[in-house]
């Protein structure tokens, strides 16, 4: 029996190889980022746009939020009202755009402070057992008033001012943040890794510094996300009730108050602060879920 | 010369709490009177099902938890009952290696911080130079690559973070290192390795192990003597050979059968056990094995047998004269 052999013929007609594999395109930092965590992403950037909206305000509203026009009152969006004017002549343009700033304020300022103070209440009630006794039983108590109503009766307690709102919204918050920190420290204290640190002679402070409160971190900054969200929220809700900042300041939750009245007849007025308000909820949300994601050191290896 | 580590009818009773204002209504009797003693360089282990307590003891020597009764005592000194801030010192000898190689290491601290710390917490080098000379020693003593100083643990498969857990444990320059179920967790290959790098290190640095696992394969390639646990206290305690060729207590003889053969055509006799664990928290009164023992008489379910001495080196809490008759070795057929 004979082998057969190929010719060179053969070789030349069979067939290329299909590209099974399609090149990889080459992705810088920033598209390689993009790609990992779209939703930081697009959280980010659209936060990024309020920010800047907060900030430049002056120089993007085309009118002065104040300025009364009675003449020119609730006219509907056109060339020179982009978002119409409210029922005393007032662009809703610039005061949508002057409303980011309260908003931002508040949201952040809430989110910070109610991370700081919770985390300290947290760590140290997790560590000492006769603070967390008496401490979670009072954020027990605070808990079980909604935060809402909470927020309404300590405002009620000074005058408007959206430094008050961010202090009534924030008692309302930190027992949210000290649960949350006193129940991680609880499970971090349990870890082998925070016992072989006690065996191996680490005393407290830096086993709290060095073990606990980077495992505690990432947790709290997703929770911060969605504080600063609800807190905004909760400052859009205590305006339009009239008990947060005062009218003559302009929020989204004084905007949305004023032109409630007329929201059947002329809903624009109503409709640019909800909007605005809607879309930095969802953009602060959308961070934080991107971030709860990211901040997993096990998860972020992955590609 | 007084023993490197003495325990003498060491305690630890968990308070079950019930109700509003936390009562106690009952104890789980977790470890209920272990005495053993080991010596400098020797490696001591102590086998039992889960559930016996063998973990608590490692704790309770580590002061991890405190334990209810009971004298420990490091090089003569007594350390069961030393305030914390006094303890701390004597940390340096005994060191821990732990069981799971994922949750033992903190996932936010790099591996070289990790091995520096406990040669930071008691002052052991002059500066960031030595220190960093000691932890590059270290990694060569347990072979993790160099260039792990500067990585996470997550970029580490589960034997090298275990590699990661005894560098820590060498770090202080320990005299005994507690293995708390130290490979159970690993494939049988990496297990191999490790359990060989231990003894290497014992070899190499005069160390003590006292080695806590439920695997008597592993035992009997590492250990000089074993102490068998059953519910809470040591039922048998003697040296590798005669555990395996000539164990006494019918616990013991059970265990062993049931350590698996690989050869199908092994003929063994296996003792099958009835019946569960009884609960640490209502044991049996007498002999705790007595519910389950295939040599039970009346004696046994009315007195508790105590440790005595059966040969040399060789104590067992049996009532039973001789060993019972059975061969439970397997034989090649």
């Amino acid at each position: 029996m004979s082998t057969t052999l190929l010719s060179p013929v053969d070789v030349a007609v069979a067939p290329a190889l299909p590209d099974v594999l399609p090149p990889r395109r080459a992705r810088g930092r920033v598209g390689m980022f993009i790609h990992r965590h779209p939703t930081i992403f697009a959280g980010g950037l659209m936060l990024a746009v309020f920010l800047f909206i907060a900030v430049f305000a002056p120089y993007l509203g085309t009118a002065d939020p104040t300025a009364i026009a009675p003449a020119r009152r609730t006219r509907p969006p056109s060339e020179l009202f982009w978002f119409g004017s409210d029922m005393l002549g007032r662009d809703v343009y610039s005061r949508v755009l002057y409303g980011t700033r309260i908003s931002l304020a508040v949201g952040f300022s809430v989110a910070i402070l109610s991370s700081i103070i919770g985390l300290f209440i947290g760590l140290v009630s997790g560590f000492t057992r006769w603070v967390d006794a008496i401490v979670m039983r009072i954020m027990d108590g605070l808990m079980s008033i909604p935060s809402i109503l909470l927020a309404i009766a300590l405002m009620a307690l000074t005058r408007g001012d959206w430094k008050n709102v961010v202090v009534a919204i924030t008692v309302a918050e930190v027992p949210r943040v000290a649960r949350l920190v006193r129940g991680v420290v609880l499970t971090l204290r349990e870890q082998p890794y925070v016992e072989a640190a006690v065996a191996s002679g680490t005393r407290v402070p830096k086993i709290i510094w060095k073990h606990i409160l980077p495992n505690t971190l990432a947790p709290i900054i997703v929770q911060a996300t969605f504080i600063c969200a609800s807190a905004m929220i909760t400052e859009a809700i205590l305006s339009f009730i009239g008990a947060g900042t005062p009218p003559t300041i302009p929020s989204w939750g004084n905007i949305m108050a004023e032109g409630r009245a007329l929201w059947q007849v002329k809903p624009h007025i109503v409709f640019f602060p909800a909007l605005f308000l809607s879309l930095t909820v969802f953009a602060v949300n959308l961070l934080g879920d991107g971030l709860r994601d990211a901040l997993d050191p096990r998860l972020a290896k992955r590609i | 010369m007084p023993k490197l580590l003495e325990v003498n009818a060491l305690k630890k009773h968990f308070p079950l709490k019930a109700g509003l204002f936390g009562g106690t209504t009952g104890y789980v009797y977790a470890v209920d009177g272990v005495t053993f003693s080991v010596d400098c360089g020797e490696t001591l282990s102590i086998v039992g099902e889960s559930g016996c307590g063998k973990s608590t003891v490692g704790k309770a020597i580590l002061r991890l938890i405190e334990p209810t009764d009971g004298e420990v005592f490091l090089d003569g000194v007594r350390i069961d009952n030393l305030p914390l801030s006094k303890l701390r010192p004597l940390r340096r000898r005994v060191q821990v290696v732990f069981q799971d190689p994922f949750s033992s290491l903190n996932p936010r601290q790099r591996v070289g911080d990790c091995i520096a710390e406990p040669i930071v917490n008691f002052g052991l080098a002059k500066n960031a130079g030595e220190l960093q000379d000691r932890v590059i020693a270290l990694m060569d003593k347990v072979r993790l690559p160099r260039d792990a100083i500067r990585r996470f643990p997550h970029e580490f498969s589960g034997g090298q973070r275990q590699r990661i857990g005894i560098a820590r444990a060498l770090a202080p320059g320990s005299d005994l290192i507690i293995c708390d179920e130290a490979v159970s967790a690993l494939d049988v290959s990496v297990k191999a390795q490790i359990v060989n790098l231990l003894s290497d290190l014992q070899d190499e640095l005069g160390l003590a192990l006292l080695f806590i696992s439920h695997d008597l394969a592993i035992v009997e390639h590492l250990t000089h003597r074993v102490a068998v646990m059953y519910l809470g206290k040591i039922v048998e305690i003697t040296d590798r050979r005669t555990l395996f060729a000539g164990s006494h207590h019918p616990y013991t003889r059970a265990l062993l059968s049931a350590v698996p053969v690989p050869d199908p055509t092994a003929i063994r006799q296996r003792i099958i056990l009835r019946g569960d664990v009884p609960s640490p928290i209502n044991p049996p009164n007498g002999c705790r094995f007595h519910t389950r023992c295939p040599y039970v008489f009346d004696r046994c379910r009315v007195e508790e047998p105590l440790l005595r001495s059966v040969g040399s080196g060789h104590q067992s809490a049996c009532h039973l004269e001789h060993a019972p008759d059975v061969d439970v070795i397997p034989k090649a057929a």
